[in-house]
């Protein structure tokens, strides 16, 4: 009997190792050795030269800190407040948050397209034509922003949430108060440090889906990373590949470094 | 940029300072008020283009459901049906491969191996997308490395097919299941089947007559899940094979990006909210199986 589990655990196991090593190793393979010239590590060396490297991947990265202080910023506040009074809010702001998980991205971006072309449609001689032209300026698409906001915000409040359950918001404050400090002081210095986990998680589902976000980008036009990929894929399927791979493994590093971090952060919350 | 940050600051600011006296449902205001700019907005686009109708000859528009009607008609139906069949069968064998995966990883003795395995369910569960695509372009594709090396190609292999996209929908759909499941398969106790052996049931009546009941509501709403994800991939897809599969995420993004004669546009809205009506089913059929396991897992 023991033995039977013991085959049936390698073989799952082993089946699965199969099916995800592979593809991640015949990618390596793929981008190593390029038929016709031998094992080269060019596909590697070009990637920081490749035209639109730098700039996609910075572009992505400053939508991803906008988008990661946006929703933190009107989501932390709301948050707290609710813990702190307003109950019936609660089930209100849970279904709004929830709600972009019924909206698909590809449906969204549809809804979003039709706004934009308001823009030169009825709005053209309105001030807030200027807005929408602004919002959509290709070195910086705040749309990008508002509409990653919207994604991320299922997932920015099941983080939040998970981490406001643990610790009793209402007596920190209180806490705080009564010893002398404001509301801003009580916020900062009392509730943010202990929902750093949370603050955390939030940052990096928040920074991962930015960072891999196609589908609202490319159908608007932007070319942030995963837009650049796509373009590169087309004439060099070396290069794309390679830069696919390093994609994951930062991907990873990153997320390893978060368990990391929330791992310390409980051991030190259950011993204080 | 800076409109909205600082609009969001001075009230944010506002609320915490004059609290005393202003109830805190007033922190709440910004998050509301940009949901519906951001959501909203675009919400009732896409709803009120669905539904209006512009004549072409004398440009007057007017509401009707020919839209919708057209959503479900001739090729656009056969998106919508291929999507339905793709996200179906990819969801019912992520499920059935997930299974055994996380029940192997959960009862596992390792504590190292099961903090990897899920940590990589994490990360590839989110490997969605355009590096997905690539990395099975390089493994399977026309000129991929097995492709060649095994000479797959004289024995009919196409990823650019049905199955080939199945395939790669797994891969991020196992691990999906992998992390929906765990929670369960943990509420599992060792006392349950300690009790089922000691009245001399099998290992396969165990799970006949004890687990899988226990399972299957969050087995159910695994499955959703995972369908609901496949449903809504688009990148993985675009990258891979262009629009030779019929999908309706692919038939919008044509119509979107004017790829289809002009005045299609307000059909792709009528796919959309398809789409919508889709993904809300997904989730009035998961929310409460979810609340069901949930209430088994706490007992």
């Amino acid at each position: 009997m023991a033995g039977r589990l013991n085959l049936w655990r390698w073989v799952v196991l082993g089946l699965a190792a199969l099916y995800f090593l592979v593809p991640l190793a015949a990618s390596v393979v793929f981008t190593v050795d390029v038929p016709g010239e031998g094992v080269t590590f060019d596909a590697y060396t070009q990637i920081v030269s490749a035209d639109g490297f730098t700039s996609s991947l910075v572009l992505s990265l400053e939508l991803a800190a906008a988008t990661i202080a946006v929703v933190l910023l009107l989501m932390v506040p709301a948050m707290v407040a609710l813990r702190l009074g307003a109950p019936r809010l609660r089930p209100v702001v849970e279904v709004i948050c929830s709600l972009p998980l019924v909206v698909p991205p590809i449906a969204f971006v549809a809804g979003i397209a039709t706004v934009l072309k308001w823009g030169p449609d009825y709005l053209s001689r309105t001030p807030l034509f200027q807005t929408f032209v602004a919002i959509q300026n290709p070195s910086f698409p705040f749309i990008l922003v508002l509409a990653y906001v919207v994604m991320a915000l299922p997932f920015v409040y099941r983080a939040l949430d998970s981490g406001l359950r643990a610790i009793d918001v209402k007596t920190l404050v209180e806490a705080a108060r009564s010893c002398g400090a404001n509301w801003p002081q009580a916020l900062v210095r009392t509730v943010l440090p202990n929902l750093r986990g949370a603050l955390l998680n939030a940052s990096f589902l928040t920074l991962a889906l930015v960072l891999g976000e196609f589908t609202v980008a490319q159908l608007l036009g932007f070319q942030p990373f995963a837009v650049w990929i796509y373009s590169v894929g087309g004439s060099n399927a070396q290069l794309s590949v390679a830069v696919s791979v390093l994609s994951l493994v930062v991907t990873w590093a990153l997320l390893l470094t978060l368990a990391g971090v929330g791992g310390r952060d409980k051991t030190a919350s259950s011993r204080g | 940029m800076t409109a909205t940050l600082t609009r969001a600051d001075v009230v944010a600011a506002a609320s915490s300072k004059r609290r005393r006296r202003v109830p805190s449902w007033i922190a709440v205001v910004p998050l509301l008020v940009f949901v519906g700019v951001a959501f909203g907005v675009p919400a009732v686009a896409m709803l009120n283009g669905a539904f209006t109708v512009k004549n072409q000859t004398t440009g007057a528009t007017s509401y009707s459901t020919a839209n919708l009607t057209e959503s479900l008609k001739g090729a656009y139906l056969t998106a919508l049906i291929g999507s339905v069949k793709l996200s179906a069968l990819a969801g019912a064998l992520g499920t059935l491969l997930g299974l055994p995966l996380a029940q192997v990883v959960v009862t596992s003795r390792f504590r190292a191996l099961r903090e990897a395995v899920l940590t990589a369910s994490g990360v590839l569960a989110n490997f969605g997308g355009v590096p997905l695509a690539f990395a099975f372009v390089a493994t399977l594709g026309n000129a991929g490395v097995l492709t060649t090396h095994l000479g797959l190609k004289d024995k009919g292999w196409d990823l650019y097919s049905f199955w080939g996209l199945v395939l790669v929908y797994l891969y991020f759909l196992i691990p999906l299941m992998v992390l929906t499941i765990t929670p369960a398969l943990e509420g599992l106790r060792t006392q349950w089947r300690e009790a089922a052996q000691n009245n001399g049931a099998t290992g396969v009546q165990y799970w006949r007559h004890v687990a899988l009941p226990v399972l299957a509501p969050s087995l159910l709403g695994g499955f959703v899940l995972l369908f609901g994800s496949a449903f809504a991939a688009y990148a993985t897809a675009a990258a891979m094979v262009g629009s030779s599969i019929p999908l309706i995420t692919l038939q919008i993004a044509d119509a979107i990006s004017g790829n289809v004669l002009v005045g299609q546009e307000n059909v792709a809205l009528a796919m959309s909210l398809d789409m919508v009506l889709v993904a809300g089913l997904v989730m009035a059929v998961y929310l409460p199986l979810q609340r069901r396991s949930a209430r088994w897992l706490d007992a």
